[in-house]
């Protein structure tokens, strides 16, 4: 049984590392139908990775240890998070070291060393970056936890593999509250995972940039590290997407069989929302930045208002 | 005599006495001084601490009169696990400092004597002790005011400036008020419990007394003025971003973190251990506070370019979210939820030793910092990352802790304040089905507005290239300072990945203070798992997050470095502008400048933008100048209207004075006749 657990904690490890890039090519090629273009196909983000582990470090001569270290917290605190995030199974060994809160820390802890790294370098770019980074996150977490903490309300736990054994065990229960956890829960990812109306992960254009701008100064093994990470990060938060709100499919406690059948489900809700996210930045143009806390305050208030109907309704 | 804890806290607090009494003998030697009175501080400290330790750890609570105070009035004292766990806090972080200021006190210059300093500061850790010890009204309000008044002067170290006489006014009549509020409270309390008689003022005596209601809303609401005022909960916390930076760095960290301890210690103790008994929305009413405080604390830490002003901001922060813990606790325990009540009461508790000890590794690396550029304007500084490796390395950890991130301390007590948040049930007052939530939601917004606040103070400071017009020798902090802060940042990494041990030492305060444990739940799983509930609800391993995160990194670190990893080392990308230096880097002010931007209303901004008039060849263009003043509005609401109306009270009280001894002679005539009619 024991050996059955390390197999699936590894394998889900595996299933982050490997399927992250195929979703963020996905999300690029979905896009480029919609726009018209012709896509680079669903491995680009390999290739691209590849080049950039085979190409040499170029380091600012000021840099300090803390632009060296933080690509590798920021890969690392992604895989700990992937291992504990049920994407495939509630069965993880690790899980219970981490309930959702300390997942949107570990989140945290990452952009806290990436801002950092911004303005270790000393230039005007990286400053604005992580100055900007800090004010949508500052507004965008406590929105997610309160988008989570509906969810954790209703499920009367904040481990994500006991919301999902919950919802798939008793069935689903609509409440408001849940809708409105949901909605703030779609509009704070797109900020948490810098995309479209928030940030865009395609620009280098000076003045829009924000996570881009952090990472200006990055190259090489360093920069694949980020890049894999944050590709990661929208795996990971779609994963918690899924897990909290349309968890079915996921194997519950000692299913083993049923892991074959997780991962076409795991495939084809990816498949779907990869779509959804491609409908929503073609549909929307980015935001100027003052516009964006209107934005994360409505998302807040809408959090709020759920977890506000949860203890008044429910 | 067996050794006691009693015998060994009473040890420390002689044994610092005898420290500030024996610091000026020999003076003649100023480095031998600092060296031995600071040694003998931090033995004071140790014992204070192990004697805290061992009371909480073995339960036991230990009673004594002492043969001095006034006549029939001796002083009382107590040791119980309450007061052990104070103690704890105390001495630990007064260790810590101790040592660092064998350091940090060489370092002031030679032409200012260090004398007064040492006395001080022994008699602040004595007061602190004494206070927390005391166990009657009198001894309380004398180690209080021992306490209040060591740190008046210690604040006035480096008198000759303006501003820090003004900020030390500031502070002494802020303490004092709170002081008369304290002793108003305990008047009430004695009167009630021995009515007609002084014997009341044992808090023995009040324990036992039945209060009637209303008496008792009096005494809570005088006592939480007084102790909010001295912690500096928002609206009573302007004197404490103004008196703690000024103060030594090592006096600002004891100050920041252990003395407004004291205050909550207090708090604790006449609301759980002396009223014992209180309506819930006296609950609601510290925990409103506690989240106004929080999230006003963070958001005026956020404007702040004073390294230690930011530092002192964050301070009414922290004792925000300390009282969310304490204000869940009340609540849950009026409404008989014992096992919440002791998951709130452990996570303010918990969190009340993490601020202490981050908060003074914060002020100590600030200390560091000022101690070698001589500047407290972050504007001024950066890159010093490369010149002083270890306070920045510390500092780090410090920031992290704050910040709740895990896997470090601050992150463990906020979990725990979030799980009590969770698991409240619909209570029967309205009123608390709002307030969970947003008090849930605000302190959400608190954690990671101070994540930003530190980003900006450590990314500042310490990073990119140095800002100032002017180049100081920058040297890093010398050994003693090292030590004090590396135990500081040790500490944190062990509270923070070792919860469930510490949360087993201290179980026995929510077993005696709100009547149900939450050991037995929280460690259910081994020294490994902290299940504060059940495993169902919600289980975090810090140790395991911790090792996990330094597994990923350590092999990843080395898979990519199996062949030797080519590092070029190149001049920062300019854009090809090939112009960049050290003043378009970002500044603290332009890093806050958008979240000044969103919570604007909530402060009085002044922004100016002038064109200083043309000094070089007029092909050059215009220098432009810019001039920002954000100001705490409570200033402006609370404390300017009473400043002018006592002004106006003394013109009005002058006009008595006529200067003719006439009319004196009448006022003694007319007070005799008043004293005579209503005396008779």
């Amino acid at each position: 049984m024991s050996f059955y657990y390390l197999f699936v904690e590894l394998l889900q490890v595996v299933l982050l590392l490997a399927l992250a890039p195929v979703f963020l090519g996905w999300v690029r090629m979905v896009k480029c139908w919609a726009q018209g273009r012709t896509s680079a196909g669903l491995f680009q983000p390999y290739r691209d990775l590849a080049k950039l582990f085979a190409k040499e470090v170029l380091l600012a001569e000021n840099a300090s240890w803390i632009f060296r270290f933080t690509p590798y917290l920021v890969f690392g605190t992604a895989v700990l998070a992937g291992a504990i995030v049920p994407i495939i199974t509630v069965d993880l060994p690790l899980s219970p070291s981490a309930d959702v809160i300390v997942i949107i820390g570990l989140f945290a802890i990452a952009r806290f060393f990436t801002a950092l790294a911004g303005m270790d370098i000393g230039t005007a770019f990286g400053g604005m970056g992580s100055s900007r980074e800090m004010m949508i996150a500052s507004l965008a977490e406590p929105a997610m936890l309160m988008a989570i903490f509906t969810v954790s309300l209703a499920n009367k736990s904040t481990s994500l593999s006991q919301i999902v054994q919950v919802i798939c065990t008793t069935g689903a229960s609509i409440k408001p509250s849940l809708a409105f956890a949901l909605l703030a829960f779609v509009l704070i990812a797109l900020a948490e995972t810098g995309r479209v109306p928030v940030d865009n992960p395609a620009t280098h254009l000076e003045l829009t940039m924000i996570h881009e701008a952090m990472i200006l100064e990055y190259s090489g093994r360093h920069l694949a590290l980020i890049e894999w990470a944050s590709a990661m990060k929208l795996f990971l938060f779609v994963s918690i997407g899924i897990a909290a709100f349309a968890p079915w499919g996921i194997a519950l406690a000692n299913e083993m069989l049923s892991l074959p059948l997780a991962l076409l489900f795991l495939v084809l809700k990816f498949a779907v929302a990869g779509v959804g996210i491609v409908l929503i930045e073609t549909g929307l143009a980015k935001m100027r930045i003052f516009r964006v806390p209107e934005f994360l305050g409505a998302a807040f208030m809408l959090a709020t208002l759920g977890m506000l109907s949860f203890f008044i309704l429910d | 005599m067996m050794l006691q804890p009693l015998s060994l806290a009473a040890c420390a607090i002689v044994l610092l006495l005898l420290t500030a009494g024996s610091a000026s003998l020999y003076r003649g030697n100023r480095r031998l001084m600092i060296m031995f009175s600071f040694a003998l501080a931090s033995v004071a400290s140790l014992l204070a601490t192990i004697a805290g330790i061992w009371t909480v750890g073995s339960e036991m609570t230990v009673k004594g009169i002492l043969p001095i105070g006034l006549p029939d009035l001796p002083f009382h004292v107590r040791f119980d696990p309450l007061a052990g766990y104070f103690f704890t806090i105390i001495g630990l972080l007064a260790l810590f400092v101790s040592v660092y200021s064998i350091g940090y006190v060489q370092g002031i210059p030679a032409n200012r004597p260090v004398t007064s300093l040492i006395i001080f500061y022994c008699l602040f850790l004595a007061g602190m002790f004494m206070v927390i010890l005391a166990d009657d009204a009198l001894f309380f309000l004398v180690a209080w005011e021992v306490m209040a008044g060591a740190s008046y002067f210690l604040v006035l170290f480096e008198h000759e400036r303006q501003e820090n006489r003004k900020a030390a006014f500031l502070y002494l009549v802020v303490a004092h008020i709170g002081a008369i509020a304290i002793l108003l409270a305990f008047g009430v309390l004695a009167g009630i419990a021995t009515p007609g008689s002084f014997s009341g003022y044992t808090f023995d005596a009040m324990r036992g007394a039945e209060i009637p209601d209303l008496w008792a809303t009096v005494a809570f609401f005088l006592v939480f003025f007084g102790f909010a005022a001295k912690a500096g909960v928002v609206p009573l916390h302007v004197w404490l971003p103004e008196a703690h930076p000024v103060a030594p760095s090592n006096v600002s960290a004891l100050m920041s973190g252990v003395m407004l301890k004291t205050a909550i210690y207090g708090i604790v103790r006449v609301t759980f251990d002396l009223i014992h008994t209180f309506p819930w929305w006296w609950g609601a009413i510290v925990l409103t506070l506690g989240l106004i405080s929080a999230v006003m604390g963070v958001l005026y830490a956020l404007m702040q370019h004073d390294l230690k002003r930011l530092l002192a901001y964050h301070s009414v922060e922290n004792i925000g979210i300390i009282l969310i813990g304490i204000g869940l606790a009340m609540i849950f325990t009026s409404f008989e939820l014992p096992m919440l009540a002791a998951l709130a009461f452990i996570a303010g508790l918990y969190h009340t030793m993490n601020h202490a000890i981050f908060k003074g590794l914060l002020f100590m690396g600030a200390g560091s910092v000022l101690h070698a550029t001589g500047e407290r304007n972050m504007e001024e500084m950066g890159g010093l990352i490369h010149r002083m490796p270890w306070t920045s390395a510390l500092f780090l950890i410090g920031c992290v802790a704050i910040s709740a991130l895990p896997p470090l301390n601050g992150f463990v007590s906020e979990w725990l304040t979030f799980q009590a948040f969770l698991l409240s049930p619909s209570l029967p007052a309205p009123i608390m089905q709002l307030l969970i939530p947003m008090g849930a939601a605000m302190l959400a917004l608190t954690g990671a507005l101070a994540a930003a606040c530190f980003v900006k103070a450590f990314g500042v400071t310490f990073l990119g290239h140095w800002r100032g017009h002017h180049h100081p020798h920058v040297h890093e902090a010398d050994w003693p300072m090292r030590i004090g802060m590396l135990s500081a940042a040790l500490t944190c990494v062990c509270l923070g990945i070792f919860p469930v041990v510490y949360i087993n030492w201290m179980d026995i305060l929510a077993k005696q203070f709100v009547g149900s444990s939450i050991s037995s739940s929280a460690a259910a799983y081994g020294w490994l798992w902290l299940t504060p509930v059940s495993p169902e609800r919600a289980s975090y391993s810090g140790t395991t997050v911790f090792l996990g995160i330094l597994g990923v990194v350590v092999a990843v670190y080395l898979l990519l470095h199996v062949r030797p990893g080519a590092i070029r080392r190149v001049p920062i990308w300019d854009c090809g502008f090939e112009k960049l230096n050290a003043r378009m880097q970002y500044t603290a002010t332009s890093f806050s400048m958008p979240i000044r931007r969103i919570f604007g209303h909530l402060f009085s901004i002044r922004e100016e933008v002038s064109l200083a008039p043309q000094t070089a060849h007029k092909a050059f263009p215009k220098r432009l100048q810019y001039h920002l003043r954000v100001v705490d509005r409570v200033w402006n609401w609370m404390y300017r209207p009473v400043v002018d109306v006592c002004f106006w009270l003394s013109r009005q009280v002058g006009r008595l004075q006529q200067g003719r001894i006439q009319a004196y002679l009448i006022y003694s005539f007319v007070t005799i006749l008043v004293l005579l009619v209503f005396a008779s």
